[in-house]
């Protein structure tokens, strides 16, 4: 079963930590992905997103394309990064996640991805 | 050449992967680097046999490809041995998968492919990995077949085989049959790892992707090998047989635009007529002479349902009566969803309704679409169209398949359509 990890957080959340705790971070992060990348469950790699202010949002009405800058919401959390895991359940996807420093300092979100095969009923 | 020869070159190479394997293993150990060696054998062989023609000895030849690879390395470890000498006290020389002693040649293939399988089904390792390792060094299959199969990147599948070559190493596994006492709990594990090969196969093959289909016929040829070396074992013919009699109606069970078709509704003339005969006949001889076993049950199951030549005409009595054998047997959630479906239709709606409460509050299933979708359709059964509607939606909130969403929608929506 794969689920999607979405990493929230508050645009300049990293800035504004102090270089020490991106230290940390950074080498956490390093052994956090080695360990789920040995384990055969981090599928491909993990993005990390510019910042929000450098994208667009594009909303396409009766074929009228409107383009808007941002998004730029700065008190409320964004998405700052991605990562796919491929993990026989929901409780694995979720044990694997909490090893995630982005959840210690932020959070993640753990979503299931919808599966294009079934079983007939 | 033709994809004619080529198909003919690698079914050979996946039927003598494992032999080559076991005795590259029998004669000079190192499980991890022979493993590694007779794949590089057999894309050399891939590569080599539908342009240049398959030698005469096929497997002599990807015998001594490999044995030379796996020289070469095992020169090139030494020599990096060598040099890390000064660094540290000299490492234990690397025996961990050691030959046994006074190996016999008389049904020698035979033990190998089955210790092959003991080995790469090993408790000591992750069902992924199993799953991966067991298709690789029993199957033959590459590391990108695998990962095309399970819609994964190479590098995930070949860190999976890498993972479990070197847990396999560092639990000190030999390479033999597992003791007499622990011979039946480990042969369940390998059944599991094939039936799950199965499985992987048989659910995608409703989807876009119809090459992971290829994984039931993988898993079929691989079972039929483990019954070759144990052909008195009836979990064994049951698995064997559960898989046929399943996979029989694999060419029913999608409309083309790949929506699923439910049991009763599937033509049948569509299903495969000498897969379930030799479905039926494993499974009655297993039933006759061995011991009961989950999988012969629900292989007897099966049997039922595709000896109907029309939906009414199945034999529900029976199946209801396997069913409550299979709870006996080995009593889980799903078997018990199941169990409802057929108390419902024999003994009416409120029975398997009833039955299903049971369920309510057992972790494993509350929150699971099956059950759900079960208990919608014995509302239906029942006549209860509002509460067998809601029931509809909330299991297609909760499935992660979308043909299965799309099915229970539709369920929903009829109801919807019809009015209360």
């Amino acid at each position: 079963m794969k689920y999607l990890a979405l990493v929230y957080n508050n645009p300049g959340a990293f800035e504004a930590l102090s270089q020490a705790e991106r230290d940390q971070l950074m080498s956490e992060a390093g052994v956090y992905i080695k360990e789920i990348t040995e384990s055969g469950e981090l599928v491909g790699q993990g993005f990390a997103l510019a910042d929000p202010s450098a994208g667009r949002t594009v909303r396409v009405r009766n074929g009228v394309p409107a383009i808007t800058d941002g998004p730029f919401a700065e008190a409320k959390e964004q998405l700052a990064g991605f990562y796919m895991l491929d993990a026989e359940s929901l409780e694995r996807a979720t044990e694997i996640v909490t090893g995630d420093p982005a959840a210690r300092l932020w959070g993640v979100e753990v979503r299931p991805v919808m599966d294009t095969a079934g079983v007939e009923m | 050449m033709t994809t004619q020869s080529q198909a003919v070159a690698e079914d050979l190479l996946r039927g003598l992967a494992p032999q080559v394997l076991g005795s590259l293993v029998r004669r000079y150990g190192h499980f991890d680097l022979s493993e590694d060696a007779v794949q590089e054998a057999l894309v050399a062989a891939a590569l080599q046999w539908p342009d240049e023609g398959i030698p005469e000895n096929p497997r002599a030849w990807l015998t001594t490809v490999a044995a030379r690879r796996l020289a070469d390395e095992l020169r090139s470890a030494e020599a990096r041995r060598h040099r890390e000498e000064r660094a540290a006290a000299e490492a234990p020389r690397d025996e961990q998968v050691e030959p046994p002693t006074g190996s016999k040649d008389v049904g020698a293939d035979e033990d190998d492919t089955l210790t092959l399988f003991f080995l790469c089904a090993h408790p000591a390792l992750s069902p992924p990995s199993q799953l991966a390792l067991t298709l690789r060094a029993v199957g033959g299959l590459t590391t990108a077949e695998i990962a095309r199969a399970f819609l994964v990147p190479e590098t995930t599948i070949a860190q999976r085989i890498s993972r479990a070559k070197r847990n396999i190493k560092a639990s000190h596994i030999p390479f033999s049959l597992p003791p007499e006492r622990e011979r039946a709990e480990r042969l369940n594990v390998v059944l599991h790892v094939l039936y799950l090969i199965f499985n992987e196969g048989y659910t995608a093959s409703s989807g876009p992707d119809l090459q992971r289909g290829e994984l039931t016929s993988e898993a079929i040829r691989l079972t039929r090998k483990v019954r070759r070396s144990l052909p008195n074992d009836g979990e064994v013919a049951g698995l064997l047989a559960l898989m046929l009699l399943t996979d029989a109606r694999r060419p029913a069970r999608t409309r083309p635009d790949g929506s699923l078709v439910p049991l009763e509704e599937q033509d049948r003339e569509l299903w495969n007529a000498s897969s379930i005969a030799e479905g039926v006949a494993l499974v009655t001889d297993a039933l006759a002479r061995t011991p009961l076993g989950p999988y012969q049950l629900q292989a007897a199951v099966a049997a039922v349902h595709d000896e109907a030549a029309r939906a009414q005409d199945t034999d529900w009595p029976q199946i209801l009566a396997l069913y409550e054998l299979l709870e006996r047997v080995s009593p889980n959630p799903m078997v018990t969803l199941n169990h409802a479906v057929a108390l419902a239709i024999v003994r009416g709606a409120q029975a398997g309704l009833e039955l299903l409460a049971t369920l309510d509050n057992d972790p494993r299933v509350a929150e699971h679409h099956r059950l759900e979708a079960v208990r919608a359709h014995l509302l239906e059964m029942a006549g209860d169209r509002p509460a067998a509607r809601a029931g509809y939606r909330r299991a297609a909130r909760r499935t992660t398949s979308l043909p299965e969403q799309r099915y229970l929608d539709a369920r929903a929506d009829l109801l919807e359509d019809a009015g209360p």
